[in-house]
């Protein structure tokens, strides 16, 4: 009887989880579907009809959005900006979290404290002074200038998390790197930075996704010649409608590169989200 | 030769005098100097980016729009007076209030459940991958499954298959009854104007439908309009009185008139429904089982109301929920992995003795699970909250135009006094400044969190 009972529970938890699964699914279908419809078809009847009639189903939209200068332009520049927004915050990140974990320096501990305090400083805040500032130096409406801002307001996450991974290491380790008159440089790039590498990979993943999926930043410092693929369709969603041959199609390009890094570094992805997520 | 000896002597071996202390301190500087050549990237970044930012937005949250006349606090209450910020300040305060509760809650209960089945990676990695997509792209997913139009948005398609399963559809919310037969009530049926008995065959009049508009298998009335009436029944038609082409007789049934099949008829006798028909293809009813007498014949309401047309999402009052709903999909993947972390290191002999004495799931839950859990609902709960409070994009991109100003949130509407049109950069940043207010407390839970794990 009771495991009747049991069995009988477990099956309605595995219907209910297929279910939410279905939901979940459901939106990404829809998008893809939708990506592959003309406008008219759009317009006349949801994604769903084409099931039926797959006749409608063709790459015309990612085609004719391949010949699109606009569009390739953008998607070219969000990799111009989420590469170096990646390397130059590891990079910064790691010698800083290096610094602040082994090396002695006058006001370290303080420093350290106002880092951990930048961690949930929004970047909105930072907008219009930055913006000011990169006027004046030129670099407003640049892919430089876009790169800067994030990596700024990556730095406090990725120096806390790597300064903590590191601080992790066992300390005979590096005095015995020492007394082999290895110097700091030395010890940096062929010490730490292999023996940090899990929590290196975690962080720019974390970092990639967040620049790669950012449009508010690049919705003030890029120009139209500099803007990634978010701002770009972004300015077209007034037309909603008209253009969603142009949006559904775009919306997936965008969003297979990061699912292929999820599904490529799931472990690395789950745990940079997780410990990014105090942005 | 000479050279090697000269700097040997002057770097490397010291004047006898020079103490093994002088040469640690010497080190030990060339340490620091080592030192702030590693950290002084990031701090200039951080220092000319963020930190020099927020001082920056606070000095001018005191200056009005253009920048010229300090104006005190007026910034901080005009928030507070101006609708529209007001408005965002509202919103801002449905999401904090709304999306983590329901997103902890949520995650919760799914990795509870997960953990029962087999398939719990799979489920977890489809759950989280939306994390990888961007607020665009969620925000370009949503518009269109938001859709009002249910021929179009997938939500409105739902919400009107399942609408129209319990209470059916009326296919002529157009149609209007020609007034010498048919009178209208206040509640939109009608009744015809003469009584009528078993034996009759009556003919009632629309007017209103546009040939288009007709069922598919819709077919003339004509032939079923002279068909006679056996004792004890009411036979009739319901038509289109209107001829294509023209030259038809009003109220009278012409050849090539249609029927309008699908029409509710019933008779009444004393103000009570006695019998009730659907007409068929050619808009033909029969009401048998009839005594003798006379009866009003009725086509109910029903017949006429407008089509449901699903629910209204991005309207105003709806769009903010609508918003969070892109949202959880969005983060509940997040909730759910993190407290399914967190339920992994409880200790399993607390649950097998809870189990051992009887206790049911639900107790379990209830008793050990949750209490164990509430550090780490804390923390799922906590960062939420921060992520919520700065949320843009998703609000950004869902809101049409016209109600962009119902679902305004202190991100957006910041960047709109700031920059979208508004150019009051002095309220601008002291809405910045709002933003950062409120997640100071978290930032006090940082460092105390930090302060305290060195110890």
């Amino acid at each position: 009887m009771n495991a009747v009972r049991r069995g009988l529970g477990n099956g309605l938890v595995q219907a209910f989880l297929v279910v939410i699964g279905l939901v979940w699914l459901t939106p990404l279908a829809g998008l893809f579907v939708s990506s592959l419809r003309s406008a008219q078809d759009t317009a006349k009847g949801g994604w769903w009809t084409a099931l039926t009639s797959p006749g409608q189903l063709s790459f015309d939209n990612y085609s004719a959005l391949l010949k699109n200068a606009g569009m390739t332009q953008a998607f070219w520049n969000t990799v111009l900006i989420s590469v170096p927004a990646t390397v130059l915050v590891v990079v910064i990140a790691a010698l800083a979290g290096y610094a602040f974990a082994w090396l002695d320096f006058p006001l370290r501990e303080p420093l350290f404290l106002l880092v951990v305090a930048l961690l949930v400083v929004p970047v909105q805040i930072g907008l219009l002074p930055v913006a000011k500032l990169f006027g004046a130096l030129g670099l407003f409406g640049t892919i430089p200038g876009v790169v800067l801002f994030h990596v700024a307001y990556g730095l406090p996450f990725a120096v806390f998390l790597l300064r903590n991974y590191f601080a992790e290491m066992p300390k005979e380790m590096l005095e015995a790197a020492r007394m082999d008159g290895g110097s700091e440089w030395r010890i940096f790039t062929r010490l730490v930075l292999p023996v940090g590498r899990p929590a290196i990979a975690s962080l720019a993943i974390f970092q990639f996704l967040w620049v790669w999926n950012d449009m508010l930043v690049a919705l003030l410092f890029a120009d139209s010649s500099s803007q990634p693929l978010t701002v770009q369709l972004q300015s077209q969603i007034r037309q909603f409608g008209s253009n969603i041959d142009v949006l559904a199609p775009g919306a997936f390009l965008s969003l297979v590169v990061p699912v292929a890094v999820f599904f490529a570094f799931q472990r690395h992805f789950v745990q940079g989200v997780m410990a990014g997520s105090v942005k | 030769m000479t050279a090697t000896t000269l700097t040997k002597e002057k770097g490397a071996s010291p004047p006898p005098t020079a103490s093994l202390a002088d040469r640690a301190r010497r080190l030990r500087r060339r340490g620091r100097v080592v030192a702030l050549l590693f950290v002084f990237p990031a701090l200039l970044l951080l220092g000319a980016l963020v930190v020099y930012p927020v001082l920056f937005s606070v000095g001018r949250s005191f200056f009005d729009a253009s920048g010229t006349r300090f104006v005190g606090g007026d910034n901080y209450t005009e928030m507070f007076r101006d609708p529209a910020t007001l408005k965002a300040i509202r919103n801002t305060t449905i999401w904090v209030v709304v999306a983590p509760a329901l997103l902890t809650g949520l995650g919760l209960i799914l990795a509870v459940l997960v953990e029962k089945v087999r398939w719990a990676t799979a489920f977890k990695l489809l759950l989280f991958m939306p994390m990888a997509v961007s607020f665009l792209a969620a925000g370009i997913i949503f518009r269109l499954a938001y859709d009002e139009d249910p021929n179009k948005g997938v939500l409105n398609a739902a919400a009107v298959s399942v609408h129209d399963a319990f209470e059916g559809t009326s296919s002529y919310p157009t149609a209007r009854g020609r007034a010498e037969r048919l009178t209208q009530d206040h509640d939109g049926s009608y009744v015809t104007a003469s009584a009528a008995s078993p034996g009759d065959t009556v003919a009632l009049p629309m007017v209103g439908v546009l040939p288009k508009d007709l069922p598919k298998n819709a077919a003339p009335a004509h032939p079923a309009a002279g068909r006679k009436a056996a004792p004890g029944e009411l036979r009739g038609v319901v038509y289109l009185d209107f001829t294509p082409g023209g030259g038809g007789t009003r109220d009278k049934v012409d050849r090539g008139e249609s029927g309008l099949p699908g029409m509710k008829v019933e008779a009444l006798s004393g103000g009570r429904t006695v019998a009730s028909a659907t007409t068929a293809a050619d808009g033909s009813f029969r009401l048998a089982g009839l005594s003798a007498g006379s009866y009003t014949l009725k086509l109910p309401e029903s017949n006429f109301a407008p089509p449901y047309q699903g629910i209204s999402w991005l309207g105003p009052t709806l769009v903010t929920p609508a918003i969070i709903g892109a949202y959880l999909w969005i983060w509940t993947g997040f909730a759910m992995v993190l407290i399914g972390a967190g339920l992994s290191t409880l200790p399993r002999d607390a649950l097998e003795a809870a189990r051992m004495d009887g206790a049911n799931e639900w107790q379990i839950f209830r008793r050990i699970t949750v209490p164990l859990l509430a550090p780490v609902l804390t923390v799922v709960f906590v960062t939420l909250v921060i992520n919520v409070m700065k949320v843009f994009d998703l609000v950004y991109i869902i809101a049409p135009g016209p109600v962009q100003e119902d679902a305004t949130v202190l991100a957006t509407q910041m960047w709109l006094v700031s920059f979208g049109g508004g150019n009051n950069q002095g309220l601008g940043s002291a809405l910045g400044v709002l933003l950062l207010l409120l997640v100071i407390p978290a930032m006090v839970f940082n460092v105390r969190r930090f302060r305290r794990s060195q110890r």
